[in-house]
């Protein structure tokens, strides 16, 4: 048997450091990185495993990472499974990803999965199924973060995954990692891979777990590095534990870091290093901006000699990376295009030297054939100092197919939206043409999140 | 009561806050010669939905489009009515 092409994340994670001080914990359990490995859910020796394509389902995270340890350079495929993933989709989804083994700890969603499939810790050998012939690196399965019908199950391996970055950041050895995200999904994959092989320790936060409890467990396991996007980050400044929180460093992705986020978290962790990056499951990280600005520096696009380049085609950003993904499994739809670029569907603007996203291309409100990316009202609105966050959406028209409103959150103690409601429009009014100025503002508690992290935008 | 002083209050209110000076605003006059652009109409529309809680316009079939001042204020007394 010929081993894998490339070191794997437990070699990865050894040489980086075993000292005793290194941890992984949840809020169930807490382990020391040199043990991890050691534990877990794994139904058989790894051996067993071996060239099978295993199913990861754990409601927890720890579990996880201790298989991907233990997976990582013997499995053919390993399947992160959020546990967000609606068990409908599983029998689909372990036929489309050919999966014969599952590793569980009894939840997550191939447990809630009904409908016939089957639970088998390892499934039979198939006629012609041999191990050890498992020649090439493990294929990490992740999935897009779609938020209508099945996500697609986008292909990378652990080098794609952690490919070479310009993003500059020097990590210390004593470094704590903790991020909102799930690390089943690519943003936080990245920050536990970041903890693994940068000689850190990582804090991951579970399913359910309020906002105020997780960053009171991230300050006490002494956390230095956190991540999470916008949205996460605006429902955290809204909990008094944020305040008792001294980061070292602040990491936005997965959504438009507008300049009001950049500038509150400035204003809260006066310490920290803010830096917010771009980063998608199929491009894989690209960049991040340091500079507490918005938007990102046009010099980026088409530097030569940058780790990813960057071109803008049609107005959509387009990545070509070590980082970007191999492909969609079972998709005949190309991931990237014939040059190696993914198009990322972001949408870009420049304005001076800076590039600005504008929003996604295909939640753009058509009024009266004028394009408005509801980021970059959402962007303005948020400047406004009564308000913490806001979602902007197209309302139906008959007159010209589609206006600009917009649900707002307000700040504790910024009074009823009425006496603001002027104050809020005539900053629009003064930022933005008329068709991309909200036609109403409505009062809302608060706007649902994906467990993705992201706004929920149906309906927009 | 009439949906009419509601009616010319948010028109009022939606030409001032689009900077748009308005016409002396008689029932025969064109909508569209208002000062009002389809983009403050369109607002207008969804404004009054809001506060009267219809929309002619968001009607099965189809409605033929108020012409005047007249017609508008007409739709919308016909479906409140």
């Amino acid at each position: 048997m010929r081993p894998p092409d490339g070191p794997t994340l437990r070699d990865l994670t050894a040489a980086a450091s075993l000292s005793p001080g290194r941890f992984a914990a949840d809020a169930d359990g807490r382990f020391a990185i040199a043990e991890l490995a050691a534990a877990g859910t794994l139904a058989a020796p790894p051996d067993a495993y071996r060239g099978r394509t295993v199913l990861i389902s754990c409601e927890r995270q720890l579990p996880a990472v201790q298989a991907l340890l233990q997976l990582d350079g013997v499995a053919r495929r390993i399947l992160l499974c959020p546990p967000d993933l609606s068990p409908e989709h599983i029998p689909a989804v372990m036929q489309e990803a050919e999966v014969d083994a599952i590793v569980s700890d009894g939840t997550g969603p191939a447990a809630q999965a009904v409908g016939g499939t089957p639970v088998a810790a390892i499934g039979p050998d198939k006629p012609g199924h041999d191990g050890l012939r498992h020649q090439s690196d493990t294929e990490w399965l992740l999935f897009t973060s779609g938020t209508t019908g099945r996500p697609k199950i986008v292909v990378h391996t652990l080098a794609s995954l952690t490919g070479p970055l310009d993003d500059g950041l020097v990590v210390a050895k004593d470094a704590v990692w903790a991020t909102f995200y799930d690390i089943r999904r690519y943003g936080g994959l990245q920050i536990l891979l970041r903890a693994l092989l940068g000689g850190g320790s990582m804090v991951l936060s579970q399913a359910r777990e309020p906002v105020a409890d997780f960053l009171a467990r991230a300050r006490q396991a002494g956390v230095t590095h956190i991540s999470g996007t916008p949205s996460h980050w605006r429902r955290a400044l809204m909990t008094p534990a944020a305040r008792m929180f001294s980061p070292r460093y602040v990491r936005l992705s997965g959504e438009v870091a507008d300049q009001a986020i950049l500038n509150q978290l400035a204003a809260a962790f006066p310490g920290a290093e803010i830096a917010h990056a771009f980063a998608s499951t199929e491009a894989g990280v690209a960049f991040d901006v340091r500079d507490g600005l918005a938007g990102f520096p046009a010099s980026l696009i088409g530097s030569p000699g940058a780790k990813a380049d960057l071109k803008v085609v049609d107005g959509s950003l387009r990545i070509r990376s070590a980082r970007t993904a191999s492909r969609y499994l079972g998709d005949a739809h190309r991931l990237a295009d014939a040059d190696g670029f993914v198009d990322t569907g972001d949408m870009l603007e420049l304005r001076g030297d800076r590039y600005f996203f504008a929003g996604r291309r295909e939640g753009i409100v058509n009024v009266g054939g004028q394009k408005v990316h509801p980021e970059e009202v959402e962007a303005v609105i948020n400047q406004h100092q009564a308000v913490r966050m806001s979602r902007v959406h197209g309302r139906n028209s008959r007159i010209t197919g589609a206006i600009v409103v917009a649900d707002v959150v307000l700040r504790p103690g910024a009074g009823p939206l009425e006496t603001i409601r002027d104050d809020i429009l005539a900053a629009c009014r003064q930022a933005l043409p008329p068709h991309k100025v909200p036609a109403t503002l409505k009062e809302v508690a608060g706007l649902e999140m994906t467990d993705s992290g992201k706004l929920v935008r149906r309906g927009a | 009561m009439s949906v009419r002083p509601i009616i010319i209050e948010h028109i009022v209110r939606i030409a001032s806050q689009q900077k748009k000076t308005l016409a002396p605003l008689t029932d025969d006059l064109p909508l569209l010669e208002s000062g009002l652009d389809s983009l403050c109409i369109a607002v207008l529309v969804a404004s009054l939905d809001d506060s009267l809680g219809v929309d002619p316009f968001d009607q099965d079939g189809d409605i033929s489009f108020p012409v005047t001042i007249g017609d508008f204020i007409a739709l919308y007394e016909h479906a409140t009515a």
